[in-house]
């Protein structure tokens, strides 16, 4: 009994690491500039493949992942000036264009790198606790989604730059009146959506197989989340990876991955069905209501 | 003519003699390619002129109605594999028609269902964008685990990633659909969908879904239930990528797991972006073309298809946003109007 609910309690912190992970650096791309990046699997590839191949070519595990990082965040930066910049306020056409990015990116990897690449081994052993054990890297990375979620929190709401990037994304003309550059703004967003999407990349290498269709295995759990979750990148990621986590861990814990995806999907249409504007609509009616009963 | 006033309308592009003339010599041509051709080069045309009508499927709910579905491919393959079931297990020319009448009847169902789910439930925009294509990734993840011999229906084992294979050749009146017949077959179909497509959209309920395009609230307010022309569409889409699905089936005798992939789902979008999403014939040309390319360079040995495709992809939304068929078909009107009626200028949306 106390092994069921540890495995289930574990199976959750592993669904939630994974879906804020997966999310994390398309909710801010979307929240700020709604757009979907249909290419965000294939940064998490830069991120990865980066970080296998410096790993390969003898760095320690930190540093290739922090090459990863780097890599991604130069790759988005690039796309943002070459391509992104043309495509803002045309939500429908960037989603196309970045679908075509995307296929680019995984036919470009194959070709240069073949179909798989030698693997990092999973780091730092297991946990146990009598019959039970589990892998202690999984649990490291949701600790590291946590701090994900708690870093970004702060660099929103207590930097400059947060201050900046809330006001555009809130009315650009009147942003870019009072004195911000919002041409700015967007590149370094765009960047750091990339930096996070490299970040994910970095952290799931050691435990998935090197092919260039790695990316698609994110896609699934990043959309269901964006979608539900809303344009708030925070409070919705936080929260949709939540609930999403927890019907996610408990149906693939009952009946297999594929059950587990269905019931992400059913939830998301349900919570869709109930909250048009995802958590952040919510969020937003809740707050509007405790203001009026404030005055 | 009495046909001409309902093929013909303002949300269609060739109207004019030039165009029907011209419309005739290349089904003229088409016709007659089996009669040069090697049965080789036959069995690849219909390969694309039945992704055709998967590239048709997607032209008429986002061009002409501003849905954007990225999963056309799930409807394509659920009626790819409903006709290799029915059709493994009865195979007979009942059997297959049989087969031919559930893969699109399933597929038309399961369109229903979503689009029903969807805009009753006020999913909008790009949140329908994404959930097609979620849902093409979940059955692919389904269809990917089906490996083992618990997954068969009948005689019929879904295979995983494997596939399923030795899904029989449709047959039409006690006559095998191979080579030459298969192509006069989907040549047939395609051009009726195509026909059939030109008519609704310029019929009444076509000017009023290019309406909910244009702007959905307006149109709502008009008076018009814009969910059910938006459901309506969507389910027409579903059974036209069906129907491409079944006889994708019938082509290859086999189908699997990919079609419902990522890659493959892209593909649809390609086609119609490049050809010019409110082009019916664009979406035919494109797809036409730019399978016959990918297939020119993967004979060749180049692994450069894929780039290509995703890079005209890019470049045409970029540069040509409306896409070829609208440009081409701008061009050769400003070439015939005099200078002085001249003077309108692309523009990009």
């Amino acid at each position: 009994m106390i092994y069921d609910t540890l495995n289930l309690l574990f199976q959750f912190l592993d669904s939630f690491a994974f879906i804020v992970l997966a999310t994390v650096g398309l909710a801010v791309i979307f929240g700020m500039m709604g757009i979907i990046n249909l290419a965000h699997g294939e940064f998490i590839l830069v991120g990865a493949y980066g970080t296998t191949l410096s790993y390969g070519a003898g760095l320690p595990l930190a540093l290739a992942m922090g090459v990863g990082v780097l890599a991604t965040t130069v790759f988005g930066l690039v796309l943002e000036r070459t391509v992104m910049r043309r495509l803002y306020h045309r939500p429908l056409d960037s989603m196309v264009a970045t679908w075509g990015l995307s296929l680019v990116t995984v036919q470009l990897a194959r070709i240069g790198f073949g179909n798989t690449l030698s693997q990092v081994g999973t780091p730092l052993g297991s946990i146990s606790y009598g019959a039970f054990s589990y892998s202690a890297y999984r649990v490291v990375l949701a600790g590291i989604a946590v701090a994900v979620l708690v870093s970004l929190y702060w660099l929103f709401m207590y930097t400059e730059f947060g201050t900046q990037a809330r006001a555009t994304m809130e009315d650009e003309p009147t942003a870019r009146s009072m004195g911000v550059d919002t041409g700015r703004i967007y590149l370094g967003t765009f960047g750091l959506g990339s930096a996070l999407a490299g970040l994910t990349g970095a952290l799931y290498a050691p435990t998935i197989t090197m092919t260039p269709e790695l990316g698609a295995s994110f896609l699934v759990e990043a959309f269901v989340t964006v979608v539900v979750g809303g344009s708030s990148v925070l409070v919705g990621t936080s929260l949709a990876g939540g609930f999403l986590g927890v019907v996610n861990a408990t149906f693939t814990n009952l009946a297999g991955t594929f059950i587990g995806q269905v019931a992400m999907l059913l939830a998301a249409i349900l919570a869709i069905r109930l909250l048009p504007e995802g958590i952040t609509g919510l969020i937003d009616s809740w707050r509007a209501k405790r203001a009026e009963g404030g005055q | 003519m009495s046909l001409r006033t309902v093929l013909d309308g303002p949300n269609t592009r060739g109207t004019s003699d030039r165009f029907w003339a011209a419309f005739g010599l290349a089904v003229v041509a088409l016709l007659g390619y089996p009669l040069v051709a090697s049965t080789y080069a036959v069995a690849n045309a219909a390969l694309f002129l039945l992704y055709a009508i998967l590239g048709l499927s997607l032209c008429v709910i986002w061009g002409y109605c501003g849905i954007l579905s990225f999963g056309q491919v799930a409807f394509f393959g659920i009626g790819g594999y409903t006709f290799g079931i029915v059709g493994i297990n009865l195979s007979t020319t009942t059997g297959t028609a049989l087969g031919l009448l559930t893969g699109v009847g399933v597929a038309t169902l399961f369109a229903f269902v979503l689009g029903y789910f969807m805009f009753y439930g006020g999913v909008r925009d790009v949140y329908v964008t994404i959930m097609t294509l979620v849902v093409a990734l979940v059955v692919h993840t389904f269809m990917g685990q089906t490996a083992g011999s618990e997954w068969a229906i009948g005689e019929a084992a879904l295979g995983g990633f494997d596939g399923m294979t030795n899904i029989p050749n449709l047959m039409l009146g006690g006559i095998e659909l191979i080579d030459t017949a298969f192509y006069y077959v989907v040549l047939l179909v395609l051009l009726g969908t195509y026909l059939g497509l030109r008519a609704l959209v310029n019929s009444d309920f076509g000017r009023a879904m290019v309406a909910v395009r244009e702007d959905e609230e307006r149109t709502e307010l008009l008076g018009y239930d814009t969910k059910r022309i938006k459901l309506l569409v969507f389910t027409l889409g579903g059974a036209l990528a069906g129907l491409s699905g079944v006889l994708y089936a019938s082509w290859g005798n086999y189908m699997n797991p990919a079609v419902f992939g990522i890659t493959f789902a892209a593909l649809p979008v390609v086609w119609v972006s490049v050809g010019g999403r409110d082009s019916l014939l664009g979406a035919i040309g494109a797809t036409y073309a730019i399978e016959w390319f990918s297939q020119q360079l993967s004979i060749t040995g180049s692994e450069y298809a894929l780039v290509v495709v995703g890079g005209l992809l890019l470049v045409t939304i970029l540069w040509l946003p409306k896409g070829v068929a609208p440009a081409v078909a701008d061009w050769l009107s400003e070439k015939q109007s005099s200078p002085s009626i001249r003077g309108h200028e692309e523009v990009a949306d």
